[in-house]
């Protein structure tokens, strides 16, 4: 299980308070964590990353553990304490717009 | 008794404003998505309560919400907007070509015939179609893929498509129009589309009667005679009298030719009106003066609507697609400003007043008349 920290805005399209928990099988990485959050929550494809590239959203960012794992690539494995659920993987709307 | 329902779409929200017949008392609800910018909100004609949602925002990117209960209750559909085939260039500022990129969606064109259609216009300029009310989208690739694309450029919003028509009379035919290339007709439901810009004169651009590259801001149709179009451009405002073979200048009499939003009264098909804005480099009223200019005879002749409006001190525009009317008798029109402000009449223009005030900076305006 997965502990995931979405932004306020995406909580109101996902229709969740708070966090959110997923499942994801095999090794635990940031494809595996998206992918599982758009199967369970489909109002959110394309709100974090791209549909077609799927790449990052410009103004989307991933933190856990106190670091930024936003360049890290998607398939590199999250760190232990998020595997684990002790910690959660946060998506963060960036600080833009004044 | 008969109603109206206005959509106003926002940089902060969608709000709905109903009132029964008379239109002198307003329900106004929403925020409803509230903090995103709502591009567009349109009804389908043939079931009101079937509403289609263009929100978006630039963290999270496109959302589309359909509603089937007139907008009491959303469902988020689907916001797939992938270019079919080879995504190809288009003109950028630099004067150098550029991949067409994906945006957001502009507007939203229901169907005349069927709530689960619509066809969707988006920046950098396509057009798309659902027929599953929303779950998925195809584009419609010819338009994209004019041998003509390489010419088109962004205007200062965007490369925008923002103005679709659909005809009434004719099957298959639909008009959309471009900032800035211009506008373009398909007589065969968008698998060809050829552009239909004579007559327009731009000096903006290094061939002032181009075939394509006119910033076109918005034209509009009376179905009863889907022959005649009204187009307000970047600067003029034209009119054609032959479903887009030519065009002529009709906007002699206004105070400024510029301006975004043009729309025709639901009863009388000659009788078009426009807010004329000072400059593309100012983008508000001129003479702190708020007035919608209204011709009784489809060009040519204007006359200044004021009753209600701040005739002093207003700074404010009206966006392209910020102005409506209702079917009703006397027609009804309202337009949103960039103040916040949606204004209402329900005696076709003579007065005005204002049904709310101090929403966020309003872009688009829709009326649906209720049974």
């Amino acid at each position: 299980m997965i502990r995931v920290v979405l932004p306020a805005h995406l909580r109101t399209l996902a229709r969740v308070n708070g966090e959110v928990t997923v499942e994801v099988t095999g090794k635990a990485t940031t494809r595996a964590v998206l992918d599982a959050l758009e199967a369970a929550y489909p109002a959110l494809r394309g709100t974090i990353r791209d549909q077609v590239t799927f790449e990052r959203r410009a103004f989307v960012r991933f933190f856990a553990c106190e670091e930024d794992l936003s360049q890290e690539p998607p398939d590199e494995p999250l760190p232990e304490p998020v595997a684990a659920g002790t910690e959660p993987f946060m998506i963060v709307g960036a600080m833009a717009g004044g | 008794m008969s109603g109206v329902r206005v959509l106003v779409g926002t940089r902060k929200g969608a709000f709905i404003l109903t009132a029964d017949g008379k239109r002198d008392k307003w329900d106004v609800s929403g925020p409803h998505f509230g903090g995103w910018e709502l591009y567009h909100l349109k009804g389908s004609p043939v079931d009101p309560n079937r509403i289609y949602a263009s929100q978006s925002s630039s963290w999270f990117g496109q959302i589309i919400q359909r509603s089937s209960d007139g907008g009491k209750t959303w469902e988020t559909v689907g916001n797939k907007f992938a270019y079919e085939g080879a995504v190809g260039n288009h003109l950028w500022y630099d004067g150098t070509q550029r991949p067409f990129e994906f945006a957001r969606v502009w507007h939203l064109e229901p169907s005349l015939s069927d709530p689960d259609t619509v066809y969707a216009g988006i920046q950098d300029a396509a057009l798309y179609r659902t027929t599953d009310g929303g779950q998925t989208w195809r584009e419609l690739p010819a338009l994209r893929t004019h041998p003509s694309a390489g010419a088109w450029q962004p205007g200062a919003g965007g490369m925008c498509l923002h103005t679709i028509v659909l005809d009434p009379q004719t099957p298959g035919r639909i008009f959309i129009a471009i900032s800035a290339a211009g506008v373009f007709r398909s007589d065969d439901d968008g698998q060809s589309w050829r552009p239909i810009n004579r007559g327009l004169r731009s000096e903006q651009i290094p061939d002032p009667t181009a075939e394509v590259g006119h910033c076109v801001h918005r034209i509009a149709m009376h179905p009863s005679r889907p022959n005649v179009l009204f187009m307000q451009k970047h600067w003029d405002v034209m009119r054609s009298d032959d479903a887009g073979e030519s065009w002529k200048d009709v906007g002699e009499g206004l105070p400024t030719d510029f301006g975004f939003p043009i729309d025709v009264h639901a009863h009388e098909p000659n009788t078009i009106y426009v807010v004329p804005i000072k400059s593309d480099s100012e983008h508000y009223v001129p003479e702190g003066k708020l007035r919608v200019y209204r011709s009784r005879t489809g060009g040519h002749e204007w006359e200044p609507l004021t009753k209600g409006l701040p005739q002093s001190h207003c700074y404010v525009n009206v966006l392209r697609d910020a102005m409506a009317v209702d079917g009703l008798d006397p027609c009804g029109v309202y337009f949103g400003t960039s103040g916040g402000q949606v204004y209402g009449s329900a005696n076709a223009g003579d007065s005005w007043s204002a049904i709310v005030r101090d929403l966020p900076p309003v872009v688009s305006v829709e009326a649906q008349t209720l049974p």
